[in-house]
């Protein structure tokens, strides 16, 4: 592995915007902080629908610093549009980072006891190899004759970047929605690499209503004229109107029908009374306009077919015989699951079969279902509870692990 | 509670404790703030996990750390495969199962032992009340009104050992205390224990 690492270790601290996210007709390339290295040249990354991968790039950042051991390596993985840009002012809308009131000093994990790593997963538009990306091969974009991927694929990719970083286990893997499906595949694959383990909001298969619900996104997508049958770069155009409208379906699923009640009601949007006319009259519907229009400044459409593609095949039961509890047999890792009371798109009832799997084959487990009003998005706020538990539950892993505690504790 | 010394734990507690050999592996079902769990766990260097209903005892146990799910007992014992674990702990929980007896196969079932503690109804103390007042008593170890107790199947010690008799469960030990907590020394003389014995902790195994 040592002469593989060296091989590899080709870490450039910049990167350059895949050229799918420059906007059209820009020919300066935007530069991305964080860390991206090429993978695969000496083994290749087979994906699950069969295409090989070599000299692939993977985009990641990292927080706090690696001990000499390297035993305090919390890998976090990302949800379907987050990002390795996890605890920073993002580079593309200059918003906090998704998980910045969880990464850092004093927080639940905590970067002064922790090396927290988030990379940016296989079929994404932030650096790492995705339809954005320049197919080398070609010399251009690599569009819809990227392959199809996996979350298991994903998984792949982080494991081999973990092999470049030469980190031999991880203390903890933690992931919220698609990133616990990355957590689950993390411990099925990689049991020994794996201390700890933390899915948040997620379940081991998508349902047929996540699936419905993808299937409205992609749609969208693929109805919007600047689509271009994917290849929209050639054309200098980007399929603004369907992403924006995936994304406004796909975030209504993230909340709940509370909380969109207290956050709107049936307020109007800067108005006295109905237009009777089509504009945003209502707040909410300003809301997701502005949840829409802001996300396709930063996020790529073809991406967004492949990631929800891949989260749809998610389904680990079905890769074992005789059930999900089959993935986990004789597993070493300490479990943490976490669902919240009002999530509808992964119920607690998801989690609960997860735990139901762990509780088959004995495993180290806890379970915690978080009230809250705030739906799936929960797992992105301020949720205290939450915090406490995780924070709680991680501190009782690195004492089973022999890490240092925090000065705070 | 990780906050509190080692030998501070309610003395039904510290019995079933010293049931437990160290190093094994223990679930705690109705662990509730993970008092027992974090006891065995620290001191005992007990394999521990606990089954806990209520949402502020999981989320209490597993910010300290402990290996706690939610869930009832009922239903997720089930999951388990047979002799998980070396001793199935409940505590203080049996009365208020909706069916005590398959509660109890699960636990020798999941556990190669069970610990069980459990009020007796028949202690003196409760006869004497229900005969002079006719009124269903509350005290330390029954608090609740009848109208609200979540103790639906009340037993006393023989009615136990009755049913593990039927069941063909052996008692390897059985302790009952007084209303102070404190073992009373009538060894296994049956009448006596299920007269002033408050409760009783059992250590069983099929």
């Amino acid at each position: 592995m040592r002469s593989e690492r060296s091989q590899l270790m080709r870490a450039c601290p910049l990167m350059i915007l895949p050229k799918g996210l420059a906007s059209a007709g820009d020919p300066i390339d935007f530069v991305l902080p964080g860390h991206r290295v090429f993978l695969g040249r000496d083994r290749t990354l087979k994906l699950d629908c069969g295409v090989e991968l070599s000299e692939f790039p993977v985009a990641y950042q990292a927080y706090g610093r690696l001990n000499e051991d390297k035993s305090n390596a919390v890998l976090v993985c990302h949800a379907l549009t987050g990002d390795q840009f996890m605890a920073e002012s993002h580079p593309l809308t200059q918003k906090e980072g998704w998980w910045d009131l969880m990464v850092g000093p004093g927080k639940p994990l905590d970067t002064t006891q922790y090396y927290v790593l988030c990379v940016n997963v296989l079929g994404g538009c932030m650096g790492s190899a995705g339809p954005s990306e320049i197919n080398s091969e070609t010399g251009e974009p690599w569009g819809l004759s990227f392959p199809v991927i996996t979350i298991a694929d994903m998984v792949r990719a982080q494991a081999m970047l973990l092999d470049h970083l030469g980190i031999e286990k991880l203390f903890a893997v933690i992931g919220g929605s698609m990133g616990g499906m990355q957590v689950l595949e993390w411990a099925a694959l990689f049991p020994e690499r794996v201390f700890a383990a933390v899915p948040i909001a997620s379940a081991a298969h998508h349902t047929a209503q996540n699936i419905a619900f993808h299937e409205v996104g992609r749609q969208a997508i693929i109805a919007d004229p600047d689509w271009c049958g994917g290849e929209y770069w050639r054309y200098g155009k980007r399929p603004h109107r369907g992403l924006a409208v995936a994304r406004m379906a796909a975030h209504i699923t993230y909340l709940s029908e509370p909380k969109l009640h207290e956050k709107f009601g049936r307020r109007l949007q800067n108005r006295e009374g109905l237009t009777y006319g089509f504009d945003a009259d209502f707040q909410v519907e300003s809301y997701l306009r502005h949840q829409g229009i802001s996300f396709v400044e930063r996020f790529d459409a073809n991406s967004y077919l492949y990631i929800t593609r891949a989260m749809d095949y998610f389904d680990m039961a079905a890769r074992y015989s005789g059930g999900l509890a089959k993935a986990f047999v004789d597993t070493p890792i300490r479990f943490c699951v976490i669902s919240f009371t009002s999530d509808w798109l992964y119920p607690t009832v998801e989690s609960r079969r997860i735990v139901h799997a762990l509780n088959a084959v004995a495993a180290n487990v806890s379970f915690a279902e978080i009230v809250s009003n705030s739906g799936h998005d929960a797992f992105l706020l301020d949720e205290p509870e939450f915090h406490r538990v995780l924070k709680g539950f991680l501190g009782g892993a690195a004492q089973h692990r022999g890490l240092p505690k925090t000065p705070t504790e | 509670m990780s906050a509190a010394p080692p030998n501070t734990i309610r003395a039904d507690l510290q019995l079933i404790a010293d049931m437990i050999e160290p190093g094994s592996r223990v679930l705690d079902v109705g662990c509730a703030d993970g008092a027992l769990l974090d006891h065995l766990v620290n001191q005992k260097g007990v394999d521990g996990r606990g089954i806990e209903l209520s949402v502020d005892g999981v989320n209490a146990c597993v910010s300290a750390g402990l290996s706690v799910i939610q869930g009832d007992a009922e239903t997720d014992l089930l999951d388990y495969p047979d002799h998980a674990f070396d001793y199935v702990v409940l505590s203080q929980t049996l009365q208020a199962m909706r069916a005590p007896k398959s509660t109890l196969e699960q636990l020798l079932r999941v556990g190669r032992h069970a610990i069980v503690s459990l009020p007796n109804f028949a202690y003196w103390r409760l006869r004497w009340h229900l005969l002079v007042t006719g009124r269903m008593p509350v005290n330390t170890t029954l608090p609740y009104e009848w109208y609200e107790t979540p103790n639906i199947h009340l037993c006393t010690i023989r009615d136990f050992v009755v049913l593990c008799r039927k069941m063909g469960v052996t008692i390897d030990r059985s302790i009952s205390l007084d209303r102070n907590g404190v073992p009373l020394g009538f060894g296994s003389k049956l009448f006596m224990v299920n007269l002033f014995g408050e409760q009783a902790v059992f250590l069983l195994r099929t």
